[in-house]
């Protein structure tokens, strides 16, 4: 603790932050408090309520970045305060952001010439990029329909159940129906047939997933194109794909190259990756490139022009902050090709480690692949008195962050327990995780399991009318919190 | 310069920054390069080249603060790893966020009881706000028709030509008609009466704003609110009214709370405001508050339970950084209502003192009103030998960013030039300001103009022979920068996003 001392506006004289009236009395929390307080309380105060926020770095739940080089926080810092729209006042920023997309589009394989540029926008993340990239699918179906005399307002989205809740969002937000290929057990992501049966003529697009949130599956892109020419060979439709590669767009390239997802399939006609989950920047970044400028339609493009030089502008936010962007760029030179697939490679070895630590326990089933995602999905194996929201739990308490989901339908009674391996997962966490995985193990080897206490402690009798009381609570609470999971369609699917 | 060594993957050991290979050669511009580079040189690189970016605090273009106390910078970098969305892992960030919600509809007057909740939420910034506040009207609007069995298929959105391109925006993406209510000489915002009119059975909202983009000057929402009642009353469509009080709405609370513009009125159903502006944060955040739980149509929610609790969202992006929240609850405990007072008090003084330095001059209208965002639009009285643009220009030389505008119409023959009055700009600068103005006027008047320039040398050119050579060159080069100036007006006419932000 430390005794300082602070100055305020009022005369009060203040000897320690932590012993200041301003963190004696209550803080108002639904309304503007009538007077200002130090700036040191201030940050004191939120600094203290925040350390109760799990740790960014222990969260295995989640995909984005959370570690960058001191450098790179430098040049954050530096630029927190550049409103990124203001193009006019800050050319470079906005160069920079052109040059990512460039950089992008051409990791991508876009039939680009050398020095043609791309067409693409950087956003606040894979959300965003994907009502973009969603719309001019929309708007480039309702124009053709209407150039041939047809209806057009009823327009439909064909993906795959797995779908990150983004496009629920963008088909309940645009008007555009959300056809769903429906999962089965063993099968975790869109199969390519069942996609292609499903395509009628008011489909605006089919999406195809590379890194499926739940396994880290990618999609077999490929073979959605080669059915998808034959369909739209006899039905005269052209429907197009978009890839939603917001996990895979910066892992297949670099570790994956011979894998055809991209640009190289000619039906591919915008693809989105989030800058922040494996483009190794905080969070706040995603980017969307089109194959082709008739990819997007020009009506939905607004002009910004300065110095005449033409800077065509398609995203829903306005303002924001350009550090992201600028970290985007550092990463791109500082890593280089090299740089990436080292980082890339890394992941994959730990996520390895991880699966063959969890594998030699014999107690889980390994439900994501090798080739993919550097995830680690499991199940428990078999028959068992405890779920795996018992093991997700119970291994908060050692600090780690793993949660537990329900696959969507046709699934759902398949859960499974899902760590993420990013950049900052080193080999010694990974050993570590198993090692605190195995004691969870022990723990809950020893505590009969809810359902066959509940069954003992009626058999007691009244002596234990307490227990049975709150065992029943207990289930309640327990059903009724698997009944809210059942509905909750964005844990940690990001 | 500094002597250091910087160990990378590629076995080269460079003795300097500056004098390493990888500043030797250039970086590639379109492609991924193959290798890395070590990070003093990465971050180097960048940082000179963002040296010829504009200096955000010059920047007086923009509304969006550039200064925060140095705690509070602190607490950003500290968050800027936490992904917001993480709800579950960030329990006490996303209580922060609900805070800033409540605080913020109390402020708004937002008819709430003692223990109740709000409903709003928090965005990257007013674009998002005010689309999630038109897809909730556009919602509503949808069921009520339905309802009626009436056809609901030509929603259109009533506002003025002032409004900012975010409209636009919304109504072309979410295919709703813009009809805009235009403006007129010397009365540059939405005529209320006009907007009245011009509202029928598919709109589905009126959308005010509180502190115009282009001069700063409040709309006169009780007026609309009055006028739409009665309309409301005639025909029963029962059209609400959203207010944009992007710039306003943490300005007006503090210096004219008896301005009567928000929850107070009965007809505003949804109220967004820009963190980001004169809520004192950094780039990135916005708030929408609706009246109540009606307002906002369930079935756009997308509910996250965690723990039992219910926690719904509404939002167009998903993951973002949690620090402009943080933030935000930083300036709002940090400043209370006394500081906000004090910070909107000390921006209209300094307006007030640049508009009377430029009063002075005598060669300047001004635009803008008193009451309203703490902002100074100002036209050229005589604007026939130089233009606001060239004035713009030449304060750019000592480093000034004033941008000038063409109002919108029926007003497009009007350019203005706008600073805008930030917490950081300080008196000091304001009489700078004035100063370099002068200066600026005083350069102007000693150039010829670019028109009669031309005409002279058109003459030069019929009378001397001899000299044909070297006038014929001139007046190419004359013709073309006659042709980008005609471009950059061109252009800069279409320009609808510059600086209105």
């Amino acid at each position: 603790m430390v005794v300082s001392r602070t100055t305020t506006e009022s005369k009060e004289p203040v000897s320690s932050t932590f012993g200041s009236r301003y963190v004696r009395t209550a803080l108002p929390k639904y309304e503007i408090g009538e007077s200002s307080i130090p700036k040191d309380a201030a940050y004191q105060i939120i600094k203290d309520e925040l350390m109760l926020d799990g740790n960014p770095r222990l969260n295995l739940a989640s995909f984005v970045t959370t570690w960058m080089e001191p450098e790179c926080d430098k040049l954050i810092m530096d630029t927190i305060n550049k409103n990124y729209v203001d193009m006019d006042e800050y050319p470079v920023t906005t160069e920079f952001q052109n040059r990512c997309v460039n950089m992008i589009a051409r990791l991508f394989n876009a039939p680009l010439g050398d020095t043609q540029t791309a067409m693409g926008v950087g956003t606040v993340g894979s959300s965003e990029a994907i009502m973009l990239a969603g719309l001019a699918f929309k708007r480039n179906w309702q124009n053709k329909r209407k150039a041939e005399g047809k209806p057009y307002d009823k327009p439909n989205i064909v993906t795959g159940a797995n779908v990150q809740v983004v496009w629920e969002k963008f088909a309940r937000y645009f008007e555009v129906e959300l056809k769903e290929v429906k999962l089965s057990e063993g099968y975790y992501v869109m199969d390519p047939e069942k996609a292609v049966e499903m395509v009628d003529e008011n489909t605006i697009c089919v999406a195809a997933m590379l890194g499926s949130t739940l396994t880290g599956e990618f999609e077999d892109v490929k073979r959605l194109n080669d059915l998808l020419v034959k369909k739209n060979e006899e039905t005269g439709w052209n429907t197009p794909i978009h890839v939603d590669a917001a996990s895979g767009g910066f892992i297949a390239p670099f570790i994956y190259p011979e894998l055809e997802w991209d640009f190289r399939l000619p039906l591919v006609k915008s693809i989105n990756v989030s800058g922040h989950k494996y483009g190794l920047v905080y969070a706040g970044v995603g980017w969307v490139v089109w194959r082709t400028q008739h990819d997007l339609p020009d009506e939905l493009i607004f002009h910004i022009n300065y110095l005449g030089a033409d800077q065509p502008t398609f995203t829903l936010n306005f303002s924001k902050g350009s550090s992201q962007i600028i970290a985007q760029y550092y990463q791109f030179i500082r890593l280089g090709f090299e740089g990436y697939k080292n980082v890339m490679e890394n992941c994959r070895e730990n996520m390895l480690v991880l699966k063959e630590g969890l594998e030699k326990t014999e107690r889980f089933n390994i439900v994501s692949k090798d080739v993919g995602v550097p995830l680690v999905a499991f199940s428990l194996k078999g028959q068992s008195f405890h779920s795996e929201f018992e093991i997700s739990e119970m291994l908060r308490r050692f600090g780690w962050i793993v949660p537990a989901y329900t696959m969507p339908a046709d699934a759902q009674h398949i859960t499974v327990l899902r760590v993420v391996i990013r950049e900052d997962f080193s080999r010694t966490l990974a050993e570590r995780l198993v090692g605190d995985i195995l004691k969870v193990l022990h723990e809950l080897d020893t505590l009969p399991s809810k359902i066959s206490r509940k069954m003992g402690a009626e058999d007691f009798g009244n002596v234990k009318g307490k227990k049975v009381e709150r065992e029943k609570l207990t289930d309640v609470i327990v059903g009724w919190r698997k009944y809210v999971m059942d509905r909750k369609t964005m844990n940690g699917v990001c | 310069m500094v002597l250091s060594h910087a160990a990378s993957n590629s076995d080269v050991s460079v003795h300097s920054t500056f004098a390493s290979r990888y500043v030797r050669t250039s970086l590639p511009r379109f492609k991924m390069p193959e290798n890395s580079i070590p990070k003093e040189a990465a971050y180097q690189i960048i940082n000179d080249e963002l040296m010829l970016d504009g200096n955000p605090r010059l920047n007086l273009a923009s509304f969006v603060t550039t200064w925060m106390e140095p705690e509070c910078d602190k607490l950003i970098m500290s968050s800027i790893n936490k992904n917001y969305v993480d709800m579950d892992e960030y329990p006490v960030t996303t209580e922060l966020q609900n805070r800033c919600v409540n605080m913020i509809a109390h402020l708004f007057n937002a008819p709430l009881g003692e223990t109740e909740t709000a409903v709003g939420v928090g965005t990257v910034g007013s674009s998002e706000a005010i689309m999630l506040a038109g897809l909730a009207f556009k919602r509503k609007w949808q069921n009520k028709r339905k309802a009626e069995g009436k056809p609901f298929d030509n929603p259109n959105i009533v506002t003025g030509a002032n409004v900012q391109v975010c409209w636009e925006k919304f109504a072309r993406y979410f295919e709703v008609e813009l009809k805009e209510v235009k403006l007129s000489e010397g009365y540059y915002v939405m005529n209320p009466e006009q907007a009245v009119e011009m509202v029928d059975e598919n709109t589905i909202c009126v959308a005010a704003i509180l502190g115009s983009t282009l001069n700063g000057e409040f709309e006169d929402v009780k007026l609309l609110n009055d006028l739409l009642v009665l309309k409301n009353k005639e025909t029963g469509w029962d059209t609400p009214i959203h207010v944009d009080a992007a710039s306003g709405g943490f300005i007006a609370p503090f210096l004219y709370p008896e301005l009567e513009w928000d929850f107070r009125l009965p007809l505003v159903k949804s109220i967004n405001v820009s963190g980001h502006k004169y809520g004192l944060v950094y780039a990135g955040i916005g708030w929408v508050v609706w009246r109540n739980k009606e307002d906002l149509p369930e079935e756009l929610i997308f509910h996250i339970n965690y723990l039992g609790a219910d926690q719904p969202t509404f939002t167009l992006n998903f993951s973002k950084g949690s620090s402009q929240v943080i933030a935000q609850y930083y300036q709002l405990i940090r400043l209370g209502h006394e500081g906000y007072r004090n910070v909107m008090e000390n921006c209209r003084e300094n307006m007030i003192m640049l508009r009377e330095g430029l009063e002075k001059t005598g060669r300047f209208n001004i635009v803008s009103k008193d009451e309203g965002v703490p902002l100074v639009a100002f036209s050229l009285k005589d604007n026939s030998s130089h233009t606001e643009f060239e004035v713009s220009d030449m304060l750019r030389r000592y480093g000034w960013i004033v941008p000038a505008y063409t109002m919108p119409p029926n007003a497009q023959h009007i350019t203005v030039l706008r600073v805008v009055i930030r917490e950081d700009f300080s008196r000091t600068l304001a009489e700078r300001l004035v100063i370099d103005i002068e200066k600026v006027m005083r350069e102007l008047d000693e150039l010829p103009s670019r028109v009669i320039h031309k005409i002279s040398l058109g003459e030069e050119s019929e009378a001397n022979g001899d000299n044909l050579m070297v006038t014929v060159k001139k007046s190419d080069m004359e013709k073309q920068r006659e042709i980008i100036n005609g471009w950059k007006k061109f252009v800069s006419d279409r320009k609808k996003t510059n600086g209105i932000c």
